[in-house]
């Protein structure tokens, strides 16, 4: 062990890849060698998970229940009758927006009765008018920035409007409206409380990294399950989803805090209260922003996995279109899903970077001016709509609401495109689907495939244990350890080989355009805009043409996942470049090294580390979207997940699957970031 | 556990003294909840069942929900009735959560359904195979249906393994063509559709699994004619599963309680049997003119109002 941890990296790692051909050659494939593969001592896992989860719903606690509808009473669990009434408590919430919104007769029910509500006609709450809500956007965005992002949000919600698409817009917006809040707020309050307390933070930090790793549809039915079905539960696993990377963010923000500042406010006798919400969370802010730009973002990229369990609005449509191959409806639903992110992102970014002005003694005019202007707008829109009763011929009010059927659409043009794609495209690119298939990736699934478990072990602790020393090779050790004695190794194979396949891909994409683009101010900005834009933008929407293009194939499935994991790999690659010293450069270029030079020798190793933690989120981006995969046809992981869905045992076995494909993640997440981190205290950064 | 089962039978004795007398009390004010899933006639026929439930007086609700993960939430309550349970793709799911208690079987539609591996009505037309439907033919053009990950066999493109297992590997085998092809699962109902597409656009033999009724019936598909189904000709029932799919069933769903609380709905829900040409005729009102689900639903219940009316009487 001594001789070997003092020769170079290099040779270490040549000395394990001879060790791991050598193990690969020596064993023997059958399934009753313990070598090969280890025997499934976690089989009874996920129903014993499931057990639990049920008896925990079910039968533990038992409290009688009054059903007034049957009047009788009724046994349920303490457990069910709390998640209920949370549940309840965060539909009412969704409901009392979206009826402001659309209009409807739940919140009224909510105070009185179905019966009431039945005997009176007048109590319907009214929808708003698209156009208030629309102007009410404008002058919210030029009160709080001015008149582009006033202009970008009468844009926005204009297209939604006129593409008919306003009534399941505005519930996808009901139910983000909560759970982005909320997301905020439990991030700030767990992330403060993890600074405060280093027992919560170590607690908190393997849930976060599980929480982040683990795809969304391993958590779907449990969610269900205890919460039931209907837009709370989609609010409930967005919340799940989008509070994690709030809660890091919270917490480095405050750790980033200097000492100087918190003194300062110690010396002018803050309370703890005042430490918190005047010192350490307005110093921290930069990065809590960070953190609610990601809420936001993860919200909407939800919106379509929460119609899974009964979220209405525009995930619903969208899969409902996908699965009528209308892909031209399909992308106008995803635009309206990223028109919203940009619109609301701004919008709280710009609330966030408000400056209080202590002084200024205003009139009453000048001080609520944007309430007066919204009024005006108000009640002008609220006329012009009654006005568009009369007015248009054909009995749709297009000032109320435009239906959805008499929006403008350019379906057609995109289908024709998607047709004349597939008519022209699909004979040229099965040479290359076939040669892709026969000779690169069924080789190498075989390959994954015929690996004796415990080559794989040695492999991967090897490569911990050149990286970050013994503990390394523990951890990742572990993780692999767990998913071993499941009974799914051979489907986290084929996960690996998939995910790594495309992740190659992806990172040299992303490198390569990444790199071509930060040579340029301008280019780096439209690209990042293009990243933010690809990352909300519903993933399932190019699931259809790629099939059509490369049939029900690994190749389809690849190609996706490769889109869609190249996103972080271009985001770090630009953001790491341009983050490299303008002085660096001169300095380089004063020594007379020409562009490729300074790209090569300057520029890619300062900005290696910040590019491998985009490699990492490569590798997540690229779990999920193979799991989303499932969805063409795999055999990996995701298969089982989706399977899970109708599994007698699914609760437990959605969420082991959940854990493997974490697990999976979270080794490489550890790897890397060990690495990196390595690498920035050389560089000293 | 216990306490559902004996909930349960409560129920079922309740239900059947629904169905056969006089509802005892008048339906509940609070609504119906009915899933919608995302296929065209399922979400029609839920606007259709939701507008005959408003005519009889009740409030409907309407909520998307997962097609497998759906009877788990009616087990609950937290939807009260599923209107399309199709024997083979939702069986497994329906019966399961049948076991652990809480769901009820509300009867069954008057629509035969079949679910069965089959080809584009072109297939058939431009003689690709000659002989098909008849399974024997399929022995001579494997190659027809070759794909690039089919090792040189013919591919047969079934659902997702959830839907019915290993069925249809299992059939290959005992019809003696596993050497001549292979079966791959797609992931969801979107790849079968697409992949049908794709091969539409330059008359590509395809073998795909598929269902009637469905909007595929309006441009043409033909079902292989296999062996005829019977009794323990499948191998998990111990045969060699050398046979087709039997004609199937499409049946209703509701939560154990929905005949309490909507005594008169859960009648009329019973009532309620749509037929082939009905569920094709709510289909095409999406489907080929692009109406939406709910206009379509208010159109066919104002146009077939002597098919539903009887239901709610």
């Amino acid at each position: 062990m001594y001789y070997l941890t003092r020769q170079s990296k290099l040779t270490q790692f040549l000395i394990l890849l001879v060790v791991f051909f050598a193990l690969c050659l020596a064993i023997e494939p059958s399934e009753t060698n313990v070598l090969w593969r280890f025997p499934a001592l976690f089989a009874g896992l996920p129903g014993a998970i499931n057990e639990f989860a049920e008896n925990l719903m079910y039968e533990w606690l038992p409290v009688e229940v009054y059903d007034p509808e049957l009047e009788e009473y009724e046994t349920s669990a303490l457990v069910r009758e709390l998640t209920r009434g949370f549940s309840r408590s965060v539909l009412f919430c969704i409901e009392l927006i979206r009826e402001i919104l659309l209009g409807g007769v739940k919140t009224i029910v909510t105070f009185t009765s179905w019966d009431f509500v039945g005997e009176h006609d007048w109590a319907v709450w009214p929808a708003l008018p698209w156009t208030v809500v629309s102007g009410g956007a404008i002058v919210l965005g030029y009160a709080l920035r001015g008149a582009g992002l006033a202009l970008l949000a009468g844009l926005a919600t204009s297209y939604i409007a006129i593409f008919g698409q306003w009534e399941p817009a505005m519930e996808t917006l009901s139910f983000v409206l909560i759970a982005a809040p909320v997301s905020c707020f439990l991030g700030l309050v767990l992330g403060t409380a993890a600074y405060k307390s280093t027992t919560t933070e170590a607690v908190l930090k393997p849930l976060l990294n599980v929480a982040q790793t683990m795809p969304h549809f391993s958590y779907l039915i449990p969610v269900m399950v205890f919460f039931g079905v209907g837009d709370h539960a989609g609010a409930i696993a967005t919340i799940i989803f989008a509070t994690p990377p709030m809660i890091r963010l919270t917490l480095l923000g405050l750790k980033r805090v200097p000492v100087e500042v918190v003194e300062a406010g110690a010396m002018n006798g803050c309370t703890n209260r005042q430490m918190l919400l005047k010192v350490l969370i307005p110093t921290a802010r930069r990065d809590i922003l960070i953190g609610s730009n990601q809420v936001i973002m993860q919200c909407l990229a939800m919106a379509v996995i929460a119609s899974f369990i009964g979220a209405k609005g525009l995930g619903f449509n969208l899969l409902l279109a996908l699965n009528q191959l209308r892909i031209g409806q399909a992308l106008e639903l995803g635009i309206c899903i990223v028109l919203i992110a940009v619109v609301l992102d701004k919008l709280s970014l710009a609330w966030a970077n408000q400056q209080t002005d202590y002084f200024a003694d205003e009139s009453f005019m000048r001080r609520h001016r944007y309430g007066v202007i919204f009024l005006a707008i108000f009640a002008l829109c609220l006329l012009l709509s009654l006005l568009g009763r009369t007015i248009f011929f054909n009995g749709i009010n297009y000032f109320y609401l435009i239906p959805h059927n008499q929006g403008i659409t350019t379906e057609p043009f995109w289908q024709a495109g998607v047709d004349w794609m597939v008519e022209n495209w699909y004979h040229g690119l099965q040479a290359f689907n076939n040669w892709l298939i026969l000779d690169v990736l069924m080789p190498m699934k075989a390959a994954y495939l015929g690996m004796p478990v415990i080559a794989t072990f040695v492999l991967v602790m090897g490569i911990g244990f050149i990286i970050g020393g013994l503990r390394s090779a523990v951890i990742v050790g572990g993780f692999l350890l767990f998913i071993a004695f499941t009974e799914w190794w051979d489907r986290a194979l084929i996960t690996a080989y998939m995910t790594s396949f495309a992740v190659m891909i992806s990172a040299i994409l992303g490198v390569v355009i990444g790199s071509l683009c930060a040579q340029n101010s301008l280019a780096s900005r439209v690209i990042l805009i293009g990243c933010d834009t690809l990352q909300t933008f519903p993933s399932f929407i190019y699931l259809i043409p790629v099939i059509m293009l490369f049939g029900v194939t690994d190749t389809s499935v690849l190609i996706a996942v490769i889109v869609y994991a190249t996103i972080p790999a271009i985001r770090y690659t630009v953001e790491g470049l341009r983050g490299v010293p303008v002085t660096l450069q001169d300095a380089a270029s004063m020594s007379g090294v020409n562009r490729l030079q300074r790209w090569v020798k300057i520029e890619m190793p300062l900005a290696f580390p910040h590019i491998m933690l985009g490699l990492n989120q490569t590798v997540v981006f690229a779990l999920f979207m193979v799991i989303i995969g499932a969805m063409i046809g795999t055999e990996d992981l995701g298969q089982y997940i989706l399977k899970a869905l109708s599994d007698k045992n699914g609760i437990g076995n959605g969420l082991v699957l959940g854990l493997c494909v974490a697990f999976i993640g979270l080794a490489v997440d550890h790897l890397i970031h060990t690495w990196a981190d390595q690498k920035k205290a050389l560089l000293g950064t | 556990m216990k306490k559902l089962t004996r909930n349960m039978a409560v129920a079922m004795s309740l239900s059947l003294a629904a169905v056969s007398g006089p509802s005892l009390a008048a339906d509940s004010s609070k609504p119906i909840v009915i899933p919608t899933h995302n296929w065209s006639s399922q979400v029609v026929m839920a606007y259709v069942i939701g507008g005959i439930f408003e005519s009889m007086g009740n409030n409907v609700e309407y909520v998307p929900a997962d097609t497998q993960a759906v009877y788990e939430a009616i087990r609950n309550g937290d939807v009260t009735i599923s209107h399309e349970v199709w024997q083979s793709t939702f069986g497994a799911s329906f019966y399961n959560a049948m076991q652990k208690g809480g769901i009820i079987d509300a009867g069954t539609h008057a629509a035969m359904t079949l679910e069965e591996m089959g080809v584009p009505q072109y297939v058939i037309d431009d003689n690709l195979c000659p002989g098909l439907p008849n399974w024997e033919a399929l022995a001579d053009c494997p190659e027809v249906f070759a794909t690039a990950d089919s090792g040189g066999k013919g591919r047969w493109l079934e659902g997702p393994q959830s839907w019915h297992g290993n069925q249809m590997p299992e059939r290959l085998a005992g019809l003696g063509l596993d050497d001549k092809y292979m079966v791959k699962f797609a992931g969801s109902a979107d790849a079968l559709w697409a992949e049908l597409e794709s091969a539409k656009k330059d008359r590509r033999g395809v073998i795909t699994f598929n269902w009637t009724p469905n909007f595929t019936d309006a441009e043409g598909f033909v079902f292989i004619e296999f062996p005829e189904y019977f009794e323990g000709c499948r191998v998990g029932d111990g045969g060699n599963g050398a046979c087709g799919s039997p004609k199937g069933w499409l049946k209703k769903a509701a939560n154990y309680k929905f005949p309490k609380t909507h005594p008169a709905a859960y009648t009329a829900f019973s009532k309620i049997s749509f037929t082939s040409t009905d569920i094709g005729q709510m289909a095409a009102l999406v489907d080929i003119d692009k109406m939406s689900h709910q206009d379509a639903a208010k159109k066919w219940l104002a146009d077939h109002a002597d098919v539903w009316k009887p239901f709610t009487e």
